[in-house]
Parts: C-alpha cells; structure tokens; sequence
C-alpha cells in the first residue's frame, strides 16, 4: 500500500488491525515524507527517527498480542512548546536549546500510554507567541499549499506536518487562536477545547487563564477520538474541571435536535477582512441554511471587539509572569556575566526572540506599581463582560459560525514588523480563549490563489458534542475524504 | 500614551532584559503603539463589574501538602540539566554582593 501517511487515524487503526501494514510501514512512510518536504517546510525542529521506529515496533507487538487501542502504533508529532519526556523541547527558544524534559505532559502521557508513536517535535513562534510562526529562533515554517506564505501560528509546525501528511496527527497548544488559526491557514481541523477540559500539566505556561491543549488532524472524527482520549480531569492541573468526558467520536451524526446558529454581524462587518474569505464563508452558511436541522440567526456581540485588547493585556501580563522562571539558571542555556543580575539579564536577553522580549515587557508594565488598576484589573473587568455578552447569546442559540482568519495565509515576511496588524490576525479567534469556550476550525473551502479557508464554530462552555456534530456537517467523511485534507 | 526610552530602560531592568540602544528606541515605539490601542478598553463602562480571574467556577482546589519522593532516575536528569553544578548542586551566582 502507498501513501501510508495520508492515512486518517480512522485509517490507520482499520489497516493496524486487519494486518494489511505494520506501524513500523506507517511509521516510515511518514519518516520519508518529513525528509522529503521538512526541508521546506521547516515544521520540525527534532525529528526522532530511530526512538520513532522502536516505538513502531513495540506498537506492532502490542497489536500482535491483540491489545491494540486506538492510537496504538500511530505516528503524531507535538508542538515543542509541550514537555516530552527525555525529547528535546524548546518551545522553539534558543534559551530551551538545550532541555531536555523528564517527564511528559499529562495529554502527552495519556496519548503514548496508547501506544501512539512520537516522531517529532514542531517548530513554532517562540513560546506560543505569535499568529505566522516567524516568531521562532530556528526561522519560519512555510505553508505547504505555497511556500512563500506564512503556516500561521503559533502552532504553524504543526499544522503545516498534518496538512503535508508527515504525520497522521498532532498537537498543539492554543492561548489566543494558535490551533486554529494555523489549521485554518494549512486547511486542516484544529479543535481549542473548553479551558479547564484538557490537562494543561507539562504544556509551556504562556498566560494561564486562557491556555488549551489540543489536537490538529486531518477529519473531524480523528479530531474528536483524539479529544475524548486525552480530556478530564489531572491532579497535575487543578484548574481541570471533573466533567465525564462524552465519546465525542460517536456521536457526530447523532443530532438530538434542531441546531440553532448564530452568525455574528460584527463579525461579518469588520474592516480587514478578505473578500474571497467572507464569500467562502458566507457561501458555507447558505449550504448550511438549506440542512433542515439547521436555523441560522443573526446574532451581536458588542464586546467582542475589546477580545484583542484584553487579550493584549491579560496575556503578556499572565505571560511576563511566567517566564520569570525561564532564566538559565537549573535549566536550558545560561549566559554568564560578571554578577547574578547581568547573567539573568544577557540569558534573557539572547535566549528570547523579539516578541518574547516584548510581550514581556508590555506584561511588566501592565502589573507595574501603579498600573495594575488601570491595565490588568480593568482588562479582567472587560473579560467579564465579554463573558456576559456570550452567555447572553448562549441562551438564544446553540452555536455561533465565524470565519478562523480575517484573511488566508499571507506572506512571509508581510506582517512581520507591523505588530498590531499581526496581533488582528487572532481577532475571531480570541474571543473564544477570553471566555474560555470550546471552538473548532474546520476547512470550508480555498481561495483562487489555492489557499485554505476555515470555518470558525465556538460553543458553550464544555460544549464541545456540538461542536463536533456541527463541523461534521461542515465536512462530512466521504469515503477517501479523509486522505486529502485540502 | 508615548513611552520614553528611559521608561523602556526600567521595564527592562524590571523584567531582567538587556537591550541594546537600538532595541530600546525600537520598542519604546512599538509598545507605545500597543498601549494606544488598548486604550480604547476606557470607553468601556465597567463600574459595578466583578473582575474574571479564572473560567471554571471551580474553587479552594486543594491537596494534601506532603512532599512527594522524586526517583533516583528523576533526580539524576534534573540534576544533568543544570547549567553549571558541582557535584549535584546547582551553582549560581552570589546572590548578596549584586549591585542591583
């Protein structure tokens, strides 16, 4: 069989368990195409060949012995701003170069217990901070539909591996759209899951109050077998709320009942936005319109343009705050200097790329003696209402329909110096992580340039059946669908 | 709101960042950009409001505060990932004779 590497999970787990590959067949042809097109594209910064091929092995003896599970021998790569036990992870920062974690982040432990096979870690903007992926220190990952244009972030490496088939699935960690964005960019699914749904444990901190681990793959079924397998509840993470966990994966076609959903006008109004994406999404809202158990609304959500500014505030705070700890002294890569306070300073200063440094700074800023009233507790307020604005909403409809990126992938380089333009790439996205709901990108169609566009649903608060049921709709699995994401 | 590079200089001091004059004046701009925007947060009436700290409604998350024993295994990666030890200490720089 050729092209194992096109494989949906789905796929791969058929063939796994009726013998016609072994994970060790899997695990190289995805092997090949990461030497084939990582050069490129540039989504790894480890790629773990041998280790790779003895967890093969020792995949297809679990199989052998009938206890195959789910993602038992199944290749997946991981952003590298998520601890891997004894793999390097750098969270793409020269001042990680060097770290090596001793143990694996709780999502991360409960996918290998599986079986699943790691191959590699992605490249990404530096600590999750960035929508383009040119944040990090070992340069940009490029898009696979065209090499000139950025992946997105910051999650970039990721999606960018999925969507050329290098893996079979990945995960991502978004704070502010940086799984969907980039799986909107590259044409593939990126599920954000409610906050507190997924363990956080072992995943970079970058702002706490809003930070999500999860799944990039190439269907939305492998989406939602990825997400029932590695949410609930972690002593690890105390923020992980103790809900059951729903076998997302069958129920997808199982709509109890007719779906109310939100379009939100402002949404559709907002200066910046491409033409051909609004079309491509409003033509997707019509297909959806005639499906009888669908209405479509229009809905507002006032507040939501102040998403970006909170988010500007909370997350650099939350994010300065966090990265105190990031400083060469027990871990990674230290710069000595003649005293403590110069080695602190030159470690920081070389280890952390330009928007580390800076969102740092806005961060200190905000919570500095005299500020925080006016910055960070006034941000946390205008969450609040936000927050309000959704749950207002939330009463009236089931599901609200937006597009993931107010443009399609654009090019390297196009956006880089101009900070508040990059930062308006997440201004559908964000919303979303200030409320802390769950919220699904899914392929809805491509440009006449040939580059993707997402679909962009968010649901309630732990709503994440919905979610899924609703994208399903979007991109139902037709047979051999799924081997060609685009 | 215009940030000045001395400003710049004390957030970095503040948050252990070294920059070079370039970088100073570089984001004493940038940042004044960013602080410009978020000022439209003032047009917003939040008086009355209760800040959001954290989504889940969830509180008093506790456990029981008892030292867990790490293996030799944990211990002895931990200890290779020191940037500069002797023998299985982490050496750092005095902490008391900073000028700073």
């Amino acid at each position: 069989m050729s092209d194992l590497n096109k494989l949906t999970i789905v796929q791969a787990y058929e063939g796994l368990k009726k013998k016609e590959f072994s994970s060790v067949e899997l695990t190289k042809a995805c092997l090949k195409q990461i030497k084939k097109r990582n050069q490129d594209l540039n989504a790894f910064i480890s790629v773990f060949e041998e280790e790779a091929l003895e967890e093969a092995k020792e995949a297809d003896k679990k199989i052998k012995a009938g206890k195959q599970e789910m993602l038992t021998g199944i290749p997946f790569c991981v952003k590298d701003a998520i601890c891997t036990k004894d793999r390097l992870s750098t969270a793409a920062a020269k001042i990680l170069d060097n770290y090596i974690p001793s143990f694996d982040a709780t999502v991360i432990a409960k996918i290998r217990e599986q079986g699943a096979v790691l191959i590699g870690k992605n490249n990404c903007d530096a600590f999750g901070h960035g929508a383009s992926n040119e944040n990090s220190m070992y340069g940009p990952v490029k898009n696979p539909h065209d090499l000139t244009c950025v992946a997105g972030g910051s999650s970039g490496g990721t999606a960018a591996a999925v969507a050329d088939h290098m893996c079979i699935f990945g995960i991502g960690e978004d704070t502010g759209g940086s799984i969907r964005q980039p799986a909107s960019l590259c044409g593939i699914v990126g599920l954000r899951p409610s906050y507190g749904r997924n363990s956080r444990y072992g995943s970079m901190p970058m702002a706490s109050s809003m930070d999500t681990v999860g799944p990039l793959t190439k269907t939305v079924e492998d989406a939602a077998i990825v997400e029932e397998i590695i949410a609930g509840h972690d002593v690890l993470d105390a923020t992980t709320v103790n809900e059951k966990v729903a076998k997302f994966s069958k129920s997808l076609s199982k709509l109890s009942k007719k779906l109310r959903i939100g379009v939100p006008k402002e949404y559709f109004e907002l200066e910046g936005t491409e033409e051909e994406t609004k079309n491509i999404i409003e033509s997707k809202i019509a297909e959806l319109k005639k499906n009888k158990n669908i209405e479509i609304v229009e809905i507002s959500l006032p507040m939501t343009k102040y998403a970006i500014p909170v988010y500007y505030i909370v997350v650099p705070s939350e994010d300065s705050s966090n990265l105190g700890r990031i400083d060469g002294i027990r871990y990674g890569v230290r710069k000595e200097a003649g005293n403590l306070y110069d080695t602190y300073a030159k470690t920081r200063a070389q280890g952390f790329p330009e928007e580390v440094k800076r969102r740092i700074m806005i961060g200190t800023y905000a919570l500095s003696a005299g500020y925080y009233d006016a910055y960070y507790r006034k941000a946390q307020k205008v969450r609040t209402l936000i927050i309000q604005d959704f749950d207002k909403v939330f009463a009236e409809v089931d599901l609200i329909v937006t597009p993931t990126s107010p443009f399609s992938a654009f090019k390297i380089g196009e956006k880089k110096d101009d900070v508040l333009a990059m930062y308006l790439a997440d201004v559908f996205v964000c919303p979303a992580n200030v409320a802390g709901l769950p919220a699904i990108s899914v392929p809805a169609g491509k440009t006449k340039a040939g580059l993707p566009v997402g679909l962009h649903i968010i649901g309630p608060r732990l709503g994440e059946e919905k979610v899924f049921q609703l994208a399903q709709l979007v991109i139902p699995t037709a047979p051999g669908a799924g081997r060609d994401p685009f | 709101m215009k940030l000045s590079v001395k400003e710049i200089e004390k957030i970095a001091t503040l948050a252990r960042l070294e920059l070079s004059e370039p970088e100073k004046q570089m984001y004493a701009d940038q940042l004044s950009v960013v602080l410009d925007y978020i000022e439209m947060l003032n047009d917003v009436d939040t008086s009355g409001v209760i800040e959001t700290c954290q989504v889940t409604g969830l509180e008093d998350v506790v456990r029981e505060d008892k030292a867990q024993e790490a293996s030799e295994e944990i211990k002895n990666k931990l200890i290779a990932s020191f940037p500069e030890k002797m023998g299985k200490l982490l050496k750092v720089k005095a902490v008391f004779d900073d000028q700073t």
